[in-house]
């Protein structure tokens, strides 16, 4: 699926949802469900540093598109995390760099990428489109 | 603090209230409970009006115009100065020097005091439980002249190790620079004795009174400190505004901070000499409606009495400990004996961050995180904690509010 499908069925999985607090229990339940990244990948290396919860990313390539893992130590920012890597993992370096994630704002959580938050989303985001840019060079 | 809770409390929150209007409004749907006072006070309607009377009909630049309007904004300006001295018991006015804030005095002591008395293999002394604030421009006032900084420990109530403390002045000691209360943990530390101790060797003490000024009585010259920072909009005043206490000697003795107008005498492309306290620190044009609106801040808290809010907050405090002690997986950060208005805790293996989202949905503000303080966090090695701080315009039905906010952050993490 293109990432603007992707993007489509998740404001749908949303819809479901018109209180706050079903979109919140959705959103802990993705976070608490996946194990989104190897633990060797945990690295001091890897770390996102956010003044409130800390972000874990780690990106490969798969022929030509690019694979995505990541965790938070906060299951609210791990819940994000597990719907920007469906979004975002497993598509190729010009559509990651591409998207604009609209997703987020129309599901009604774009306060979650506020810079100042300091939740680590936002660098995450900046992180993933890095390495994506920094993998196509490496693709030519 | 025994005698501050056989005060007898005289304070009428719900007629205070009044007097905040962002206490009446709602967030995210809700009625605002603003827990989250360590940060950042509310401001009473009487701050809000003298910032726009002053805009409105007394703007002028002060210390230089001859007309009136200049006049009478430099007389509003200073009487401010004189407010400040009397709310502190400081012996002179002019030992007041009006900065941006608590962290903008400690620079200016750490730039000027310090690079004039710390060298080579001197050491600053600080405790564990500084805020950043007061441990960032010490370790560069370090850096440039390779000295050392020195960390006074804490023990797990987060209480200062006295004896430990004791070890650590020496003759290397050239400064001591500690909170009176702590902003992550609410401990009240010994500051007179701290100071004491320091003068037995003729070693000056900074305290950074930022989370004690507007919830405990401070008279200087009792603390006998010499030198006393901390910020306007803590007390109910504007951002922007804070203040320097400093003894005149020291201050006498200081080289200027920053160069500008106000703060020199004559200037000439040769030669500029200084001018006289305070001016000699107050480089350029202030924040003029800040300071007169930091004057009408304190006209509050003492029309309020410093006494009567420090009574009310420490029993509003009491309330909310016994009744967060029966919220399931709670553990408190800090359990010193003497505290003030400061509960940080943890609920189980639940993320700061998270319990933080939840409780704003409901309406609740509390600060999460590290509270500028992480080498305290990794002191007790968590990545940070949720923080309550109360103030007198807050109630016991907050604190419900508050309780209730949590069972239910518990109930959706579980």
């Amino acid at each position: 699926m293109s990432i603007k499908e992707i993007e489509e069925t998740i404001v749908e999985e949303f819809g479901y949802y018109d209180d706050w607090m079903g979109k919140y229990e959705f959103i802990i339940e993705l976070g608490k469900s996946l194990p989104l990244i190897a633990e060797k990948y945990k690295t001091e290396e890897n770390i996102i540093k956010g003044c409130q919860s800390r972000v874990w990313l780690h990106a490969e390539a798969e022929g030509d598109k690019i694979v995505f893992t990541a965790d938070s130590d906060a299951i609210i920012t791990k819940g994000l995390i597990s719907l920007l890597i469906r979004v975002l993992s497993h598509q190729t370096p010009d559509e990651i760099i591409n998207a604009d994630l609209r997703f987020i704002d129309r599901i009604g959580l774009k306060e979650h990428l506020s810079p100042t938050r300091s939740n680590g989303l936002v660098s995450m985001i900046k992180q993933m489109k890095l390495y994506a840019l920094a993998l196509k060079t490496k693709m030519l | 603090m025994t005698t501050v809770a056989q005060h007898k409390i005289v304070l009428d929150v719900e007629h205070i209230r009044k007097d905040f209007p962002i206490l009446s409004r709602k967030v995210n749907g809700k009625h605002l409970v603003y827990f989250d006072n360590a940060a950042t006070s509310q401001k009473p309607q009487p701050v809000i009006d003298a910032t726009n009377k002053y805009y409105s009909f007394e703007n002028a630049n002060i210390h230089r115009g001859v007309h009136t309007l200049s006049q009478e904004a430099t007389s509003a300006y200073e009487v401010v100065r004189e407010k400040v001295r009397a709310f502190i018991n400081a012996d002179k006015s002019y030992e007041i020097i009006f900065t941006k804030g608590t962290t903008d005095s400690i620079n200016l002591v750490a730039s000027t005091f310090g690079r004039t008395h710390v060298g080579e293999g001197d050491e600053v002394l600080i405790s564990a439980m500084e805020h950043h604030s007061n441990i960032v421009p010490w370790q560069m006032l370090c850096e440039e002249k390779k000295a050392k900084l020195k960390v006074i420990p804490i023990n797990e109530n987060g209480e200062l190790l006295m004896d430990e403390y004791k070890k650590l002045l020496s003759s290397k000691t050239k400064i001591v620079a500690v909170a009176h209360i702590s902003n992550s943990l609410g401990t009240i530390n010994p500051v007179k004795e701290i100071i004491a101790l320091a003068h037995e060797k003729n070693i000056p003490v900074l305290i950074d009174g930022a989370q004690a000024i507007h919830h405990e009585k401070v008279d200087v010259q009792y603390l006998n400190c010499d030198f006393y920072v901390f910020s306007a909009h803590k007390m109910y005043g504007p951002t922007g505004v804070g203040v320097l206490y400093g003894k005149e000697e020291l201050l006498n003795a200081m080289p200027p901070y920053q160069g500008g107008g106000d703060m020199i005498k004559t200037v000439t492309f040769e030669k500029t000499t200084y001018n006289e306290l305070p001016h000699k620190f107050e480089a350029g044009t202030p924040n003029i409606a800040g300071g007169i609106a930091f004057g009408a801040a304190i006209d509050y808290i003492n029309s309020l009495g410093v006494e009567n809010i420090s009574a009310y907050e420490h029993e509003l405090t009491s309330y909310a400990l016994q009744q967060l002690n029966n919220v399931p997986g709670i553990k408190f950060i800090g359990k010193a004996k003497e505290r003030a208005s400061v509960i940080s805790f943890l609920l189980d293996n639940i993320h700061p961050y998270d319990a933080g989202v939840i409780l704003d949905k409901m309406g609740i503000a509390v600060r999460t995180g590290h509270h500028c303080t992480q080498p305290l966090m990794d002191r007790f090695r968590i990545p940070g904690t949720v923080r309550a701080s109360f103030s007198f315009y807050n109630t016991k039905e907050e604190v419900d509010t508050l309780v209730k906010g949590l069972h239910k952050v518990i109930d959706m993490f579980k």
